[in-house]
């Protein structure tokens, strides 16, 4: 049963992510692309990597997602916003990304409900990852954090001279 | 028994196609968010790989690279957004065959 759950995930990967990239409007996508990294996430849980399925959603479907409906919006901004919004909140737009993401909660209801399924194989726990991660992979770390200060500063400075710019007009 | 519950070709397929759909999202679309989404894309089914393959041989390394990814992709959007401000900024449209003023 687990496998056919795999299995449904996997097809609803596919499908948002076919839709998301061919959307016109990328909002629209944007739902659908959570809806892509949410199902790879239930996949992740599944595949006995639950550490690994919560930084999924936390980060990419979280954080990375909402800097990417940050710029949309802030990019969005006119005299057409007012129609666009209304147009949103139609109820066509998201009924189908909302289907999917409803279909991918019931698979981990299930899961959660089955004890068995989540612990069955020889699943990684978050202990063994941290272990690892600080024993042998150490300079890796470092090396992460480095590159994530380096963008904190790449992207600050490109972001600043938009932000003085636009107050400026 | 190995840690997956199906295959783990199945699962490499599905990543595979996953890598296919952000190749071809990435080749095909010209709007600079687009492309951005279709690169996020790749690097996810990239990590299911690894997963994949951690999970089949029940060792952590397959989620410590994920981690890694995830730093690159954190990164990479954290910049690449910054750059289609500028970019919004400069040529008044998202268009990337617009923005064609680096060819000299």
């Amino acid at each position: 049963m687990l496998a056919t759950l795999f299995y449904i995930a996997a097809l609803i990967a596919l499908t948002s992510t076919m839709a998301a990239l061919t959307r016109a409007n990328a909002a629209h996508a944007l739902i659908y692309l959570i809806v892509s990294l949410l199902a790879v996430a239930v996949m992740f849980f599944l595949m006995g990597a639950p550490f690994a399925a919560a930084l999924e959603v936390v980060i990419y479907a979280g954080a990375i997602m909402v800097l990417f409906v940050f710029v949309i919006m802030m990019l969005n901004l006119g005299d057409t916003g007012e129609d666009r919004e209304r147009e949103w909140l139609a109820g066509r737009n998201w009924f189908v990304p909302g289907a999917m993401a409803a279909l991918l909660l019931i698979e981990m209801l299930m899961v959660l409900g089955d004890f068995q399924g989540v612990t069955s194989g020889n699943a990684v726990s978050p202990k063994a990852v941290g272990i690892r991660l600080f024993g042998p992979y150490l300079l890796a770390v470092e090396i992460a954090s480095m590159l994530l200060l380096s963008s904190l500063v790449g992207a600050y400075h490109l972001g600043r001279r938009f932000i003085v710019r636009r107050g400026e007009h | 028994m190995d840690g997956l519950m199906v295959p783990m070709e199945h699962v490499l397929v599905i990543a595979g196609l996953l890598f296919i759909c952000g190749l071809f999202g990435l080749m095909l679309r010209r709007n600079i968010i687009f492309m951005l989404m279709s690169l996020e894309v790749m690097l996810n089914s990239a990590a299911l790989a690894f997963i994949a393959a951690g999970a089949h041989w029940g060792q952590a390394d397959g989620q410590i690279i994920f981690m890694l990814i995830l730093t690159v992709a954190a990164a990479e959007v954290a910049v690449g957004l910054g750059l289609v401000l500028q970019i919004q900024r400069r040529f008044k449209t998202l268009d990337m065959d617009q923005a064609h003023r680096l060819r000299g």
